[in-house]
């Protein structure tokens, strides 16, 4: 057994892991994540504490403009075009919020001697091909050529800064949570209110005044956030009809197992002060490309 | 009783659209159009700032006659097509289509290659800019031919795959036409080396 394991199988494990390996070569420079910083560094040349100053300045636009502006340094993109490389870490990171695609990335190649700024959709007013070309030739170019990397970087982030800070673009969201409930949360919510609520209330109050007190109150909280009467009014009109007829949909699926249940989700809150990444952008290839 | 039934009646119906497939070629080709819509944009975006580059290049280099004219050509076999949305359902269209803009990026690229050879040109901030924006809109009419590509794929493959090739044939789905390389012929034979 052990004679063919090290005659037989173990040259074919070789050979398929030096194949491996020889593909792995060829294959495309995979893209890093985009976890805590909007400064992702994979050579080296910024100290942590400069990617962290780095990083504050970037965060620091983000919630006073919402824009978002990423930084990448990598060895090398080969072997594909920078071009190429840059607009599927656009396409992963999804840098800007959704729907405005305020968001900028650049994007350098060290050893490749290259660099690009990618510019979203919707700074493409703001930040023109012809303005993007000039910040690499004339800001970042010039300090790379004298190897000062962090400078150059820092030079190229803060004229792209400038520019941001020209554009009027929607306020940023308010980081108030009540305020920021996505369409997916309120809907969970409201079922939640509909099932607990109109279970509680009907059962004091009978089943269509029940119902009918369930959705007025649903109506009235729905008035509270949002703030438009007739989103309220719709709401709450919902909120009766469903509890009304939800325990006849699925009284016998109910009236079997009542227990625990309904207070399995959670909010899935706790980490609100965490960095929330890439906000959904979109990238359409505008920008511009340059050496060094 | 009878709304539960009515009820999974319902899930039971929009559970077999989706498995057929009915509503993949629905999203599928809206996703085309939306994708082929930015193809042409950004195609169009190019050809509007044909005029002012090329009148730049003309301050400088006048004499280049062979370029303007290569360039007025393309611009014209261009202009001749309609570019309208039905492009992606008509297979010879699409390839005259494609044809007629792949001379265009060959036209802009020797007319750039041209302005090579004049500094002052070069030095000239007004054609930097505009150079820049031609280079921007060359890799914008890339990622939008490719995300087209992409989107082809999905639907194609539906269309190709069974049980979906079924639906495909019950309603009349052909496969679309996909971007190729512009000049196979040109990049298959060795590059000819003279010294």
């Amino acid at each position: 057994m052990r004679n063919l394991f090290s005659n037989f199988l173990l040259p074919i494990l070789l050979a398929l892991s030096f194949l491996a390996a020889s593909i792995m070569v060829q294959a495309d420079v995979a893209i890093p994540a985009l976890a805590q910083s909007l400064v992702v560094d994979l050579t080296s040349t910024f100290s942590p504490a400069e990617i962290a100053q780095l990083d504050a300045k970037l965060k620091a636009i983000e919630v006073a403009k919402g824009s978002q502006i990423g930084v990448l340094i990598v060895p090398t993109t080969q072997p594909e075009d920078i071009a190429q490389y840059s607009i599927r870490v656009t396409d992963q990171w999804k840098l800007g919020r959704k729907g405005i695609a305020d968001g900028v990335l650049l994007v350098i190649a060290k050893d490749d001697r290259k660099m690009r700024i990618e510019v979203g959709r919707g700074l493409e007013g703001a930040i023109p091909d012809a303005y993007a070309k000039r910040i690499v030739t004339e800001n970042i170019g010039p300090l790379f050529k004298q190897n000062d990397y962090v400078g150059g970087v820092n030079a190229g982030v803060d004229k792209l800064i400038g520019l941001v800070n020209g554009e009027r673009l929607p306020a940023p969201k308010q980081q108030n949570k009540t305020a920021s409930l996505g369409f997916e949360n309120s809907l969970v919510l409201f079922l939640m209110a509909c099932f607990v609520g109109g279970a509680f209330l009907t059962a004091m109050m009978g089943r269509f005044l029940g119902s009918a007190a369930t959705g007025g109150a649903i109506g009235g909280i729905a008035w509270f956030i949002a703030g438009a009467t007739g989103t309220a009014i719709f709401v709450g009109v919902i909120g009766f009809i469903l509890t009304l007829l939800l325990p006849s949909l699925l009284g016998g699926a109910l009236s079997g197992g009542r227990s625990g249940g309904y207070y399995g989700g959670g909010f899935g809150g706790g980490s609100t002060s965490s960095w929330g990444g890439g906000g959904g952008g979109d990238f359409g290839g505008g920008g511009a490309s340059g050496d060094w | 009783m009878k709304k539960i039934s009515l009820f999974l009646a319902t899930i039971a119906l929009s559970l077999s659209l989706t498995g057929c497939g009915y509503n993949t070629f629905q999203a599928g080709d809206e996703e085309i159009k939306a994708q082929w819509a930015e193809v042409l944009n950004q195609y169009q975006r190019r050809a509007d700032l044909i005029p002012n580059l090329v009148s730049t290049v003309k301050g400088y280099a006048s004499h280049e006659e062979k370029v303007f004219t290569e360039i007025a050509e393309a611009r014209s076999k261009v202009g001749s097509i309609q570019a309208t949305p039905e492009l992606v359902n008509d297979e010879a269209a699409f390839a005259k289509f494609q044809a007629a803009q792949g001379e265009m990026t060959s036209a802009l690229s020797r007319l750039l290659a041209v302005s090579e050879n004049y500094p002052q040109l070069k030095a000239d901030a007004g054609f930097r800019d505009l150079q820049a924006q031609l280079e921007g809109t060359e890799n914008r009419v890339t990622v939008a031919r490719n995300r087209y590509i992409a989107s082809i794929k999905d639907y194609n493959i539906a269309v190709r795959s069974f049980p979906t090739n079924l639906t495909a044939m019950m309603f009349g789905y052909k496969t679309k036409p996909s971007f190729t390389v512009e000049n196979e012929k040109a990049i298959s034979a060795p590059p000819k080396v003279t010294f």
